[in-house]
């Protein structure tokens, strides 16, 4: 099955019923993506299907045919959200951070806080209590402003 | 002077965890690996008659007890619990039998049969027959000074069971190698496991642990990695090729330990202006099936059970007992969460029959240098209770807020907390932890089992190693914990990272500075090539601790809290919702200030779910809602805004001046909840203050 792997074509041959999250992982080698909870909930598993966030871990590949797929590996030109994450601290134990990247990814670029707040209500942590992580998109969005 | 010490200096991290490209254990593969599937008892308690495997088990392997080579038990401190039931089962989703396969299908397809024959399981811990460890503190005649007493306060408070969500659930890979085992795994103890590997295997075969990135642990990884360890070591030596075990999240949250439902009852003694004279405090914890870690929660909550007062007559009895259900184990906060509840809402309600303002109250009783504890110990000048109290009321405005709004559907909560650093007693004086440090050509290795599970404990150590060796913090090193070449510093636990293991490695690097006489460890490897220091921990020589009747210098320090909580509350649902939570805390100090704020902050957070939302449903003896949709943390938008203050009292002892702090922030926002709640004029005494309960609490 063809679809777009972060800006490449690519043939898969899975099942259409295995979960996006396991071809990315298993078939296509990019354990970036991670599993928190396979059903929905923590948003570990986030990853851009068409530039919508999506949870990979509840997405039938059959989905994903044709479908242009980002993952945190694909994700060029978030080296400033990324590096702010690892300064403000807003990764901690760092499982949760892919997840957070790729949904931070597609705010706009000059988010409020309350926008970061609800873009991100999807995804968990258990480590940060969110602040070093508002902190972290706020201070690489000033960045990139400036 | 130091230059990296006190500054948020770039982690050692790198930028892998933001970028995906940091291996945790699921992300590894070794060629051949099987994956392992544990089968678990489906009864609480009773025995099992026959076990038939009812599919085709070509290509699996097959483990039960009887394959165990050498002893059939997790060592820990009691050595009760099997690896895999024998015959007796005690609780719901205990590992019976082991499964392996190449193919995930099948094994998730493989059904065995097993039957059972049930016997009458224990829920209740007040009814239970059975208490793993009973602990009392006593100081001065409580009975006496009771009865003279001008005022008695009772009352009883109850706090739920709490699970981790550490949101990478537990996982290991054990690959034969050698002729022995490596076990690759999400743990924060890697010498546990290994203990915990030579109790189950024996001592004839190599054997190393290698602790993998981990996504997160709030010691939900402390002791539990050793069973799981055990599992996939046995599934390997069995098979002969690498065997991974990753939980999935229901399996996680039914199978694995949580933090101690408790009960605590207290009967306080005071004269009419509001002095401690007597306090009577009874605690039960719910130790679950198997005694694991309970005996040593239990001496942490009952020694934080009184709080941060002074009082010369105290009597705490504590007992943790045997149920039916999965074993309760580590929690950040390891028993004082649950005790500092109950101990700040009984302020709360002591101040209410006073009719006196609960500041003025904790204000005039707080523990000041000087003071004794209730295990007698001396405080000294890095006692800063009353500096965080002040504090907190300070910023808050907490006197006219509370004012204000009297009611509304908004209300105001405060609570005082301390932790003690380290383990308890004499207990860092029998671990005897070691640190290494190794000179490289270009600086210094840091050897050391303590374990990076988020909190910054590679950063925080090579701060350390850097001030005190005097060199460049980016040419300091740290080495992944691997039991085969790092030195045994202990577990990551118990709020000791930094003050007792970080300590160790000042005195390494002063030591290595000396030798180095002057010269840049690039000039000193040139000319002698590379050396290591080793050094162990030594206690205080202040230090003095009675096991027999817990008294003495419970812990080398304290960390200091005050938490303000404000809430507000829908009149209709009785959903409550944080407004906002400042928290004062005072914990030495801070090696890299932008982590000890995620601490707080991670930590707090972690304490509004215990407060408001986390609720574990039992149903015959196993968690009843174990995926995340049914047991919820805080997101995004549950999180109130968090205003956080890190107040500096240096602790001599400490490198650099720090104390402990992973576990203080959680001790803090359910008690602040709670009386936030209070003040909505809600008679509740319970957590997690979820709807249902709020609508049965009476009306203050
Ligand atoms: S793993 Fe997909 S949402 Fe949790
Ligand atoms: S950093 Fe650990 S879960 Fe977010």
């Amino acid at each position: 099955m063809r679809f777009t792997l972060n800006g490449v074509a690519t043939d898969v041959a899975a099942h259409p019923m295995k979960r996006l999250l396991d071809v990315l992982r298993e078939e296509c080698g990019l354990t970036g993506t991670k599993e928190g909870c396979g059903e929905g909930e923590c948003g570990a598993c986030t990853v851009l299907v068409d530039g919508v966030t999506v949870c990979s871990c509840i997405v039938p590949f059959g989905q994903a045919q044709d479908a242009d797929v980002v993952t945190i590996e694909g994700l060029g030109n978030a080296h400033g959200l990324q590096q702010a994450f690892m300064d403000e601290v807003g990764a901690q134990c760092g499982i949760c951070t892919p997840g957070m990247v790729v949904a931070a990814s597609v705010l706009n670029e000059d988010p409020s806080l309350e926008e970061i707040r609800v873009g991100l209500a999807g995804n968990l942590c258990r480590c940060t209590g969110y602040a070093a992580i508002y902190r972290a998109i706020l201070s690489s969005a000033r960045a990139g402003k400036a | 002077m130091t230059t990296a010490v006190g500054q948020s200096v770039s982690r050692k991290d790198g930028i892998g965890k933001a970028t995906g490209a940091t291996k945790y254990a699921d992300d590894l593969h070794f060629p051949g690996m099987l994956f392992g599937r544990t089968i678990r008892s489906t009864i609480p308690c009773g025995r099992v008659k026959s076990i038939r495997m009812d599919f085709d088990t070509s290509g699996f392997t097959i483990v039960d007890y009887r394959d165990i080579p050498h002893r059939n038990v997790v060592a820990l401190i009691d050595e009760d619990q099997p690896y895999l039931v024998e015959t007796e089962v005690r609780h719901m989703a205990e590992a019976i039998v082991l499964l392996a396969h190449e193919d995930r299908e099948k094994l998730l397809g493989a059904n065995v049969v097993i039957e059972y024959e049930e016997a009458e399981p224990v829920f209740d811990p007040e009814r239970s027959p059975h208490s793993f460890k009973d602990i009392t503190i006593e100081k001065g005649d409580v009975e006496d000074a009771l009865a003279s007493a001008e005022i008695v306060v009772e009352g009883t408070y109850r706090t739920g069971h709490q699970e981790h969500v550490y949101i990478e659930t537990n996982g290991v890979i054990a690959v034969p190698e050698h002729g022995g085992i490596a076990l690759y795994g999400s743990l924060q103890c890697p010498f546990y496991a290994y203990k915990a590997l030579r109790s189950v295997l024996g001592n004839d075969h190599p054997l190393r642990v290698i602790q993998t990135e981990t996504g997160g642990g709030f010691g939900g990884k402390e002791e539990y990695p050793s069973m799981i360890a055990g599992h996939a070591a046995l599934l390997a030596v069995k098979s002969g090729r690498p065997v991974k075990i990753i939980y999935d999240r229901v399996e996680d949250m039914v199978a694995t330990t949580k933090r101690h439902p408790s009960i605590v009852r207290h009967r306080t003694g005071l004269t009419r202006e509001g002095r401690l004279v007597a306090m009577d405090v009874d605690v039960i914890l719910d130790g679950g099936a198997y005694s694991t870690l309970s005996a040593v929660v239990l001496s942490r909550g009952c020694i934080h059970a009184a709080g941060p007062y002074r009082c010369d007559n105290v009597k705490i009895f504590g007992r943790a007992m045997f149920t039916n259900t999965p074993p309760n184990g580590a929690f950040r906060g390891f028993g004082a969460p649950q005790t500092e509840f109950a101990m700040e809402v009984h302020m709360e309600r002591i101040a209410e029959q006073l009719g006196m303002d609960s500041l003025t109250l904790r204000e005039m009783n707080a523990l000041r240098p000087g003071d004794m504890t209730a295990t007698s110990q001396v405080l000294k000048q890095d006692a800063s209770a009353l500096e965080c109290l002040q504090e907190a009321v300070r910023r808050t405005d907490y006197r006219r807020k509370r004012e204000e709004l009297k009611g509304t559907n908004r209300g105001i909560g405060l609570a005082l907390f301390y932790h003690g650093a380290g383990f308890t007693g004499a207990g860092e004086q029998r671990l005897a932890s070691k640190a290494r440090l190794d000179l490289t050509a270009t600086g210094a290795r840091i050897m050391v089992a303590s374990t990076e599970i988020g909190q910054g404990t590679r950063t925080m150590h090579a701060q350390i190693v850097s001030d005190a060796l005097g060199v460049p913090y980016e040419t300091i090193e740290v080495a992944q914990p691997d039991t085969s070449v790092v030195a045994d510093s202990g577990p990551t636990v118990a709020s000791r990272t930094c003050m007792v293991v970080g300590k160790i490695l000042e005195r390494c690097a002063l030591e290595m500075k000396e030798r180095l006489e002057g010269m840049t460890p690039a000039q000193y490897h040139a000319k002698h090539g590379a050396f290591s220091i080793v050094k162990e921990h030594i206690q205080p020589e202040w230090m003095r601790w009675d096991d027999d009747n817990y008294q003495g210098d419970a812990y080398a320090t304290y960390a200091w809290g005050c938490d303000v909580a404000e809430v507000e509350i829908d009149r209709d649902t009785y959903e409550v919702r944080p407004v906002k939570v400042t928290a004062v805390q005072e914990f030495g100090r801070p090696i890299h200030p932008a982590l000890a704020m995620g601490q707080i902050e991670g930590g707090t957070v972690q304490g509004l779910g215990y407060a408001l939302l986390e609720h574990v449903v039992m149903k015959n003896g196993a968690m009843a809602n174990p995926t995340l949709t049914n047991y919820t943390i805080p997101t995004t938008l549950d999180t109130p805004e968090l205003d956080i203050v890190m107040l500096e009292n240096h602790y001599d002892g400490g490198p650099f001046g720090a104390k402990g702090l992973g576990e203080l922030p959680m001790d803090g926002p359910a008690p602040a909840v709670v009386n936030a709640i209070r003040h909505l004029g809600l008679d509740l005494r319970d957590i997690p203050a979820i709807p249902e309960t709020l609508i049965a609490c009476a009306s203050l």
